[in-house]
């Protein structure tokens, strides 16, 4: 006999404040779908205000320029994230089980509180010709390093900014598995190494999605990075972006720009989402 | 009904119905019809398994929910349109509901404070509340602190502290354990004399039911199956789902009546009571399990086996196999699995009721301490 | 042997650990020592002085720069606060699609990249022939801190006794003395980490005010990105280790009071999550 139980959560009576949703509504038509629809609108738009495709030609012709482009601001995107998943998971687990994990964390996100752009910039000083690294480096006898204004430079800065984004999902997924999971397999005769493979591993995947979409679209779109430690040379999607409306006013094509760099996040949400929710659903139903 | 009846009635549901509309678009129906009037200062149960309709029954009381047809009258008054804060009533919910963010006795004073009662006032009711529920000086308490039990003395401090007319309980003592549990029925009952107000009482548990009530409200499928006082509700349930549900009992769906004070079940002939069912009119059986008389085997009896049997402290619980049914018996005297025995009731044992779509049914015995989640 | 292997991992492991701190804290502590240097360098130091900050204090762009952002910080977060909880109920009163659809369009701004965001308010701005500014720029920090608001109410208000705003009612409470004598101080704690989640997003803020500020107003982030291509004044560097500092012993002192009035309560498990 199937008979659902009445629904008593919301409770009828606080049913009214439904209509508490009504601002937030308003303000998001206004101020977050409307001016994705003026994007829209402008991407579609030829100078003289007529129909045109000509933005979304530009990006996938004109000898491939930016379709190259497009392609290797993904690239470098997804090598700081694969770098930040090497370096960041070690460390997520070394911190999950340090005794005072709590104070670590705190310490570990505490740079997060100045301004990144200072942050960034701040390896100018370091990395430059004359900088401290190279003085470093000379005093042992080293031979100096330059990498500043080349794409290894954007990627540590990328990772510099993105690391704590990954290690903090980690770190809280590892932290919520239950110590008795861990001693349970050991007590069933796992060893240490394959309790964590067969465990511990298994369990911290979804922060590690989580990690990667923290880490991975914050990088696709930035244009601040790399024009920082670039100096211009390594451009990425957001620096052709951000020239098109502040520098050649070209609003078609920035416009269009932007829609492939949605449609290609939304894309990536939709793939790790799935992921999760159906993660989600399996350990429900346990 | 005379005037001075009316007079005597608290609240009053005639004719409620209460249709939800669930997510899916299909419409579920949880109550149906209901008729029920509560005298003044009575302690009235709500009983019947999760989902019966009990619970919203007692929201649409306290003015959470309002019914799809209907009236509740309070006093004569009908309440349509009167929101909960402005009914002279409080609830006790099923998980206290209690404000965390306050102390006991701020969360005792909330109602009085709405009120703008003197700061004296409010403090000298919130004392004697607290000793009401036996928790002097748990005054500044943090809710977290408090044990379940503790949880329970407060919320009910809460809702008396306002002095209504009537208290709404819903399944309180759920959350608590067996021996609190039994200790808080008989303070619940006590209180409920010493201030003179009606309780309204949602539970499952039919032990509770008939510990505490002067009148027992058994309900199924949002449907009042009887109402009366918790010898009545025992002794004379008027179908087999009332039977089954309050006590334990052995119910036989194939029983004939072939006249006033005889019946036919199991192939023999009984006599018992029970008028009024016409000739050889197909019946329902019950028989308590402490009703059956176990015997050494004799030719005029009804003689079968003892196939299990439970030790149970006060008695032993039997099960023996006779007539074709497997006989649930109560008996302070003991027989061995295996031991052939004859089993006799006397006729004033033997309930009689009329047949109804809940004869059928395979009764099972509940789980303990199940109750409606949330 | 064991011994030895498990003695080694730990060294390994802390020896990491203070690799992955160096490189963290590196950038900043440069910084702030640069920031007591006499000459203008940023990698050569040639004495101590507190020359910078002085400075700092007569600078008038970067004065300014600081007054707007803290502006912009505050009102904003405080705007989202208001908008942020009372939208946060509302959302959970709603049921089916027409909550999943306003959570998905209430995340957008956080979801979608910042670029993309600053662009499409400045082309609205644009469009709709708003002068762009600090109004503009306000508008803009409010949009994207409204779903930080959302997102910490949310859970409190799903954790919440589902019968508590009934109690209330049902102890005389009429419906706005519930919702401000239970409601609000029950989701508290969850408006308070939301709030502040804002105020240090807005803080931060570089790329959705770029976009959408004008007319000569700028906050701390557009200065230093400014000023990046034609070396930073030191002030800068004077003012961020102020403000680093102020959050130092800001949090050192809330973590004190909240350990002192931890052992009452139970032990929140998330000091993490309210930081970031």
């Amino acid at each position: 006999m199937k008979k659902s139980k009445p629904r008593y959560r919301a409770g009828s009576i606080a049913d009214g404040q439904k209509f508490m949703a009504i601002p937030l509504l308003l303000w998001s038509i206004m101020f977050i779908l409307l001016p994705l629809a003026v994007v829209l609108y402008n991407a579609f738009l030829d100078p003289s205000g007529g129909f045109s495709l000509d933005a979304f030609r530009k990006v996938f012709s004109s000898d491939g320029i930016y379709l190259h482009l497009l392609l290797s601001s993904l690239w470098l995107a997804v090598e700081s994230t694969l770098i930040c998943l090497l370096l960041g998971y070690p460390l997520a687990y070394i911190l999950s089980r340090h005794a005072s994990a709590s104070v670590m964390i705190l310490v570990f996100i505490l740079p997060m509180w100045m301004n990144f752009l200072l942050r960034t910039y701040s390896w100018l000083a370091i990395l430059g010709k004359n900088g401290i690294l190279n003085s470093l480096f000379s005093l042992i006898g080293l031979p100096g390093i330059n990498i500043l204004n080349t794409r290894p430079a954007v990627v540590l800065g990328m990772i510099y900014n993105f690391l704590p984004f990954m290690v903090l999902p980690i770190y809280n997924s590892l932290n919520k598995i239950d110590p008795s999971l861990i001693e349970a397999s050991g007590d069933l005769g796992a060893s240490e190494g394959k309790t964590f493979l067969k465990v511990v591993l298994p369990l911290s995947i979804p922060g590690v999605y989580s990690g990667i979409s923290m880490v991975f679209l914050p990088a696709v779109t930035t244009f601040v990075i790399p024009s920082l430690l670039g100096g211009g040379k390594v451009d990425m999607i957001g620096n052709i972006i951000e020239s098109q409306f502040l520098k050649t006013n070209n609003w078609a094509f920035g416009s269009a720009l932007s829609l492939i760099l949605m449609v290609l996040i939304f894309a990536f949400m939709k793939a790790t989402s799935k992921y999760n929710t159906e993660e989600n659903e399996r350990g429900g139903l346990i | 009904m005379s005037q001075d009846n009316q007079d005597n009635l608290l609240i009053q549901l005639q004719d409620v119905c209460k249709i939800f509309e669930e997510e899916d678009g299909t419409q579920n129906q949880v109550l149906s019809h209901i008729q029920l009037d509560v005298r003044k200062n009575t302690f009235v149960t709500l009983l019947g398994p999760s989902g019966c309709g009990k619970t919203t029954m007692l929201r649409i009381i306290g003015g959470f929910e309002t019914p799809t047809s209907g009236k509740v009258l309070f006093e004569g008054n009908d309440l349509a349109g009167t929101p909960p804060y402005k009914r002279p009533l409080n609830t006790v919910f099923q998980r206290y509901a209690l404000f965390p963010h306050l102390n006991v006795a701020e969360n005792i004073a909330f109602g009085l404070k709405i009120r703008k009662l003197p700061k004296a006032e409010i403090q000298e009711k919130v004392k004697r509340a607290l000793h009401l529920v036996n928790m002097d000086g748990y005054d500044r308490r943090r809710i977290s602190q408090l044990s379940g039990g503790q949880q329970q003395r407060v919320a009910i401090a809460r809702a008396i502290v306002n002095e209504p007319k009537l208290l709404l309980l819903d399944e309180p003592l759920g959350a608590l354990d067996l021996k609190l549990r039994q200790e808080m029925q008989l303070e619940l009952k006590r209180m409920q004399k010493r201030l003179g107000i009606t309780f309204i009482y949602v539970t499952h548990d039919q032990e509770e039911a008939l510990t505490m009530s002067d009148m027992i409200v058994v309900m199924n499928d949002g449907v009042i199956q009887q109402i009366g006082t918790p010898e009545d509700i025992y002794n004379e349930p008027v179908n087999a789902f009332v039977a089954d549900f309050i006590g334990e009992s052995n119910i036989i769906n194939t029983a004939v009546m072939n006249r006033d004070k005889l019946v036919t079940f199991l192939g023999r002939t009984w006599e018992c009571a029970d008028v009024g069912f016409g000739e050889n009119a197909p019946v329902d059986v019950i028989i308590r399990p402490e009703d059956v008389i176990l015997d050494q085997p004799r030719e005029d009896k009804l003689c079968g086996e003892v196939t299990a049997i439970i030790f149970k402290g006060v008695h032993y619980e039997m099960q023996v196999s006779a007539g074709g049914f497997n006989w649930l018996v109560h008996s302070t005297s003991m027989w061995e699995p295996g031991t052939p025995v004859s089993l006799d009731v006397i006729p004033f044992n033997i309930q009689v009721m009329a047949k109804s779509p809940y004869s059928d049914l395979q009764f099972r015995r509940r789980e303990e301490d199940e109750y409606e989640e949330v | 042997m064991k011994k030895f292997l498990s003695a080694l991992g730990a060294f390994l492991s802390r020896f990491y650990m203070i690799i992955i701190f160096i490189f963290l804290y590196a950038p900043i502590i440069l910084l702030m020592v640069f920031s007591f240097n006499e000459g203008r360098s940023t990698s050569v130091f040639t004495g101590f002085s507190l020359r910078w900050y002085v400075e700092l204090f007569h600078d008038s762009q970067i004065m300014d720069a600081l007054y707007y952002t803290v502006l912009t910080a505050v009102v904003s977060s405080l705007v989202a606060a208001v908008v942020g909880t009372i939208s946060a109920i509302g959302i959970s009163r709603l049921k089916g699609w027409q909550r999943n659809s306003m959570v998905n369009v209430a995340n957008l701004p956080i979801i979608n990249p910042d670029i993309l965001t600053g662009v499409s308010l400045m082309l609205l701005f644009i469009l709709m022939k708003m002068p762009l500014g600090l109004g503009t720029m306000m508008i803009a920090h409010i949009t994207f801190n409204i779903p930080y608001v959302i997102l910490s109410v949310l859970p409190h208000m799903r954790q919440m006794d589902p019968h508590l705003y009934e109690a209330a009612m049902d102890l005389g409470a009429s419906p706005s003395q519930a919702f401000f004598k239970v409601i609000i101080p029950e989701l508290m704690p969850g408006i308070i980490s939301g709030t502040l989640l804002a105020f240090t997003m807005s803080i931060d803020d570089f790329i959705i005010s770029f976009f959408t500020t004008g007319n000569g107003i700028s906050n701390l982030s557009i200065v230093v990105y400014s000023m990046a291509k034609r070396g930073i004044k030191p002030s800068i560097n004077a003012l961020s280790t102020i403000m680093f500092l102020t959050v130092l012993i800001l949090l050192v002192v809330v973590n004190l009071i909240g350990k002192s009035g931890r052992k009452a309560k139970k032990p929140s498990r998330q000091p993490v999550r309210s930081l970031i």
